[in-house]
């Protein structure tokens, strides 16, 4: 059933975009000249899916975060711009020099939407069942992991003390997983929190929500401790702001053009021309983190030759798959790292397409250009799998492309398909050769997570001395001093190529002209505080 | 009669429980099972700890041996009670009977508006004497049979509400928003109707009693609607019986493509998380809504033609 509609959808667009493209003119456009803010009004925002949960601490996809984001408040915030971590809720912290230990010194005067206040002992019971919310909660779960103590000194100081280094820590409490739900919140259970909703301190309340429909949000009055990296104080613009569940990507759009909605989000390449045309501005940033990547098991009895990793690396275009496949604007991978994430390294000239330089290395090795295109060796041939999951509409034509450039080089690859109901099992069974997929985290702590042989080790590296550097950086916190261990440790990954990055994931948003302030926040998602509309 | 009526529900209850095992199975043998899905679906998360995993399959009773599992979910589905959603986590049952009214009333409206396209089609052909009109008309059906159901929706939305706002494109509010969906639920639906209702009428014309009819003096109108078609009918109810599992499965399509909440979204998002006990209940709310319409066809037959006679012995007999 997935497939028929994923072959329905491709076609109707490209039906779609011929349709559009007779008719671009005639869609309505707002135009806007007006730069004073306004207070009140409606928006209306569509999104692709919906996960069925409201709650902050375990939504994991773009489309609910947008929503439930402005449901809840955090203790600190992230700036886009330099990845400073900012006063929210908590007004200052401290951090022990070994990285092991965090105090948040509160705000006074918060309160949540059910009228209960914000004290130390509602975020130490926020901290304390985050990890007991079970599977959907991976990320809050990721972030709290090795803590040992959660202490209320006194109703205005919480300290969380980690038994190992954790310096990932102070970023994680600017996400919307770690966003605070009031006391009586914390007590529901996981089902509970997501059918029910929790109740936060934020911009805005849940007024209504229907699953896989709607979800209307309201203005909170009285909010009065927004983020200090925001413009306006006090209570948001918006009196409200409704969420539509849009799960084909041609009636958003054309919803978008014909001011059935205000902003969608997740805007494809095909889509671009005829959304411009409309009027309708494209604001775009990309996601932080790790970037699209080949990654390779590197247990495997070919894979785990480094120049064979190499090779590919080389053989790979990337910034034709960056111009053909991603929307316009993303750029091919230049490290391990988004270019957007704090502490990222530029290593562009190690992540060179060498067409020349890839065959001379699989040619140094043995591997022999074979009578059908594919290098042998003895009785081995260079072929390998790249698992994939339909997660994203660009995964397939991505990896179709790179399919044919790997092929110059004599490198065979056969494409599978798998539901992303089996993305854990596969990751730890080790049944794979390549896996295409990418990470979103505004912290360089993210390559501890994923190339770290002293945790899960998904990628099946062995021992070397960059788990040393990538504990070392988990325990510093002098940022200089972080952000030279993280580049150290970019060039190591990129180097050995223990997995191959490929290109960034862009987020782009369609925005209508009478919609002004929807901002980006530091994970590339939205921010709809300062948000307002004519 | 009844002897017939309680053999057929009897078999019903067979088809029911059919159903319900095939899909059980089906969905058991599939690689990951729920658990790992939801843990999955945060592809961004770091991996969950795994005895974390094992307890929630406990919890769920996913750790059961299958079989075990099996009678189990049948015991309590037979209740009425097919658990609560692995991916939400709401029970399946409050899921269903939620989304099952809009689902109800746009089939409903397909399935009369098909009636009313597909047959006023059908007549129109065989009653003109024009050649090409006929010829035109009867070409229609093919086409509409195979034009695939998302592009008409597609081309409809485009049309009927981007380029003129007259209905809304997405959502299950009001009248209004069931129009574009129900038209493009009716054309497929529609045109095999007017296929076989065209052919059967052609057929009956050729009957020597429409000629007697005719030769009497009755009119060729009242010829065509009152005898020709009552007849040319039956065959035209069989098809329609069968085409409810195809109104479900465009369904599925539509309310995608409308963005409308139902039982075809709670579907496909069930299928692709495994989430099991809706998969159950979607199958079996199927199964019983397939089951219920033929019963109702077979039903009807006597009533439009007498010389069928409805008996638990033979099949009965469609004369065409």
């Amino acid at each position: 059933m997935g497939r028929t509609l994923s072959h329905a959808r491709t076609a109707g667009l490209l039906v779609l975009g011929v349709a559009l493209a007779g008719c671009g003119s005639g869609a309505a456009a707002t135009a806007g000249g007006s730069t004073t803010p306004k207070t009140g009004g409606t928006l209306t925002f569509a999104v692709g899916s919906d996960t069925g949960c409201t709650d902050p601490q375990q939504v994991a996809s773009n489309d609910s975060i947008y929503s439930v984001r402005q449901l809840v408040d955090s203790l600190t915030d992230q700036d886009p711009e330099t990845g400073e971590i900012v006063p929210w809720l908590a007004e200052s912290w401290d951090v022990s020099d070994d990285a092991k230990t965090f105090t948040f010194h509160l705000r006074d005067g918060v309160t949540f939407s059910d009228g209960s206040e914000l004290t130390a002992e509602v975020v130490k019971e926020n901290f304390e069942a985050a990890p007991e919310l079970g599977a959907l909660a991976g990320l809050a779960t990721g972030y709290l992991s090795g803590v040992e103590k959660i202490t209320a000194d006194d109703p205005r100081t919480v300290t969380v003390a980690f038994a190992q280094p954790n310096a990932q820590f102070l970023q994680a409490t600017s996400t919307h997983s770690l966003g605070i739900v009031s006391g009586a919140s914390t007590k529901l259970s996981a089902q509970e929190r997501c059918t029910k909703g929790i109740v936060g301190s934020g911009p805005f309340t849940l007024a209504e929500y229907a699953a896989n429909s709607s979800a209307t949000l309201k203005k909170r009055t009285g909010y009065a401790w927004g983020s200090s990296l925001w413009e306006k104080q006090g209570e948001a613009y918006l009196d409200q702001i409704v969420f539509k569940v849009l799960p084909e990507a041609g009636v958003r759009t054309g919803s978008l053009q014909s001011g059935q909605v205000d902003a969608i989000g997740n805007v494809g390449r095909a889509d671009e021309s005829a959304l411009e045309a409309a009027g309708v501005t494209l604001p775009a940033r990309a996601n932080p983190g790790v970037v699209f990547n080949l990654a390779a098991n590197n247990s495997d009895p070919i894979l785990k030759d480094a120049a064979v990793r190499q090779a590919i690396g080389l053989a790979i275009d990337r910034q034709q798959v960056a111009d053909t496949v991603f929307n316009t604007g993303t750029q091919p991978a230049t490290s391990v790292l988004a270019h957007t994430t704090p502490g990222y390294e530029d290593l562009s000239a190690a992540l060179t397409f060498d067409l020349d330089a890839a065959k001379a290395l699989l040619d140094a090795e043995g591997w022999k250009a074979g009578a059908d295109g594919v290098r042998t060796r003895g009785s081995e041939q260079l072929r390998f799998t790249i698992s994939w999951f339909a997660n994203s509409p660009t995964n397939q034509p991505s990896l179709e492309l790179i399919q044919q450039q790997l092929r110059r080089a004599g490198i065979a690859v056969e494409l599978k398909q798998n539901e992303i109901s089996q993305f854990a099992t596969l990751l730890a069974s080790g049944d794979y050769d390549l896996i295409w997929g990418n990470v979103t985290r505004a912290d360089p702590d993210i390559l501890r997570s994923q190339f770290s042989t002293a945790l899960s080790n998904p990628y099946r590296l062995s021992a070397s001395e960059l788990d040393g550097t990538l504990t070392e950086q988990a325990g510093t916190i002098d940022p200089a001093a972080r952000e030279k261990l993280v580049a150290t440790a970019q060039e190591t990954i990129v180097r050995e190529a223990y997995t191959v990055p490929v290109v960034e994931l862009q987020t782009k948003l369609g925005v209508a002209k009478r919609v002004h302030a929807l901002n980006f926040e530091a994970s590339s998602r939205i921010q709809l505080h300062d948000t307002w509309v004519e | 009669m009844r002897r017939y009526v309680i053999r057929r529900l009897a078999q019903a209850l067979g088809v029911l429980w059919a159903a319900y095992t095939l899909s059980f199975f089906i969905l058991v043998l599939l690689p990951g099972d729920p658990v790992s899905a939801m843990a999955g679906a945060g592809m961004d998360s770091a991996p969950v700890d795994p005895a974390r995993l094992e307890a929630l399959r406990h919890a769920y009773g996913f750790d059961k041996p299958v079989p075990l599992q099996y009678v189990d979910h049948l015991g309590r589905a037979l209740t009425g009670d097919f658990g609560d959603s692995v991916a939400t986590g709401r029970p399946v049952t409050q899921l269903v009977t939620e989304a099952l009214p809009q689902t109800l009333l746009l089939t409903a409206t397909g399935l009369g508006l098909a009636f009313l396209l597909g047959g006023g089609l059908a007549l129109a052909a065989t009653y003109t004497d024009r050649r090409w009109a006929r010829q035109f008309l009867l070409s229609l059906p093919p086409l509409g049979v195979s034009v695939p159901t998302f592009w008409v929706g597609l081309m409809l939305v485009q049309f009927f509400s981007f380029r003129h706002p007259w209905f809304p494109a997405f959502g299950n509010d009001g009248p209004k928003g069931l129009v574009l969906p129900a038209i493009t639920l009716a054309v497929p639906t529609g045109a095999q109707i007017a296929l076989v209702l065209a052919k059967s009428l052609l057929t009956t014309l050729d009957e020597p009693y429409v000629g007697t009819a005719l030769a009497k003096g009755a009119g060729r109108a009242h010829v065509h609607l009152r005898h020709a078609l009552r007849n040319a009918s039956l065959p035209a109810l069989t098809v329609a019986g069968l085409l409810v599992g195809q109104l479900m499965a465009n369904a599925v399509v539509i309310e995608t493509v409308f963005s409308r909440n139902g039982l075809g979204r709670v579907t496909q998002a069930a299928v692709s998380a495994q989430d099991i006990p809706v998969v159950q209940a979607v199958v079996v709310y199927g199964a019983l809504v397939f089951v219920v319409v033929n019963l109702l066809v077979d039903l009807v037959y006597p009533l439009l033609d007498p010389r069928i006679v409805l008996s638990p012995r033979r099949p009965q007999v469609v004369t065409a």
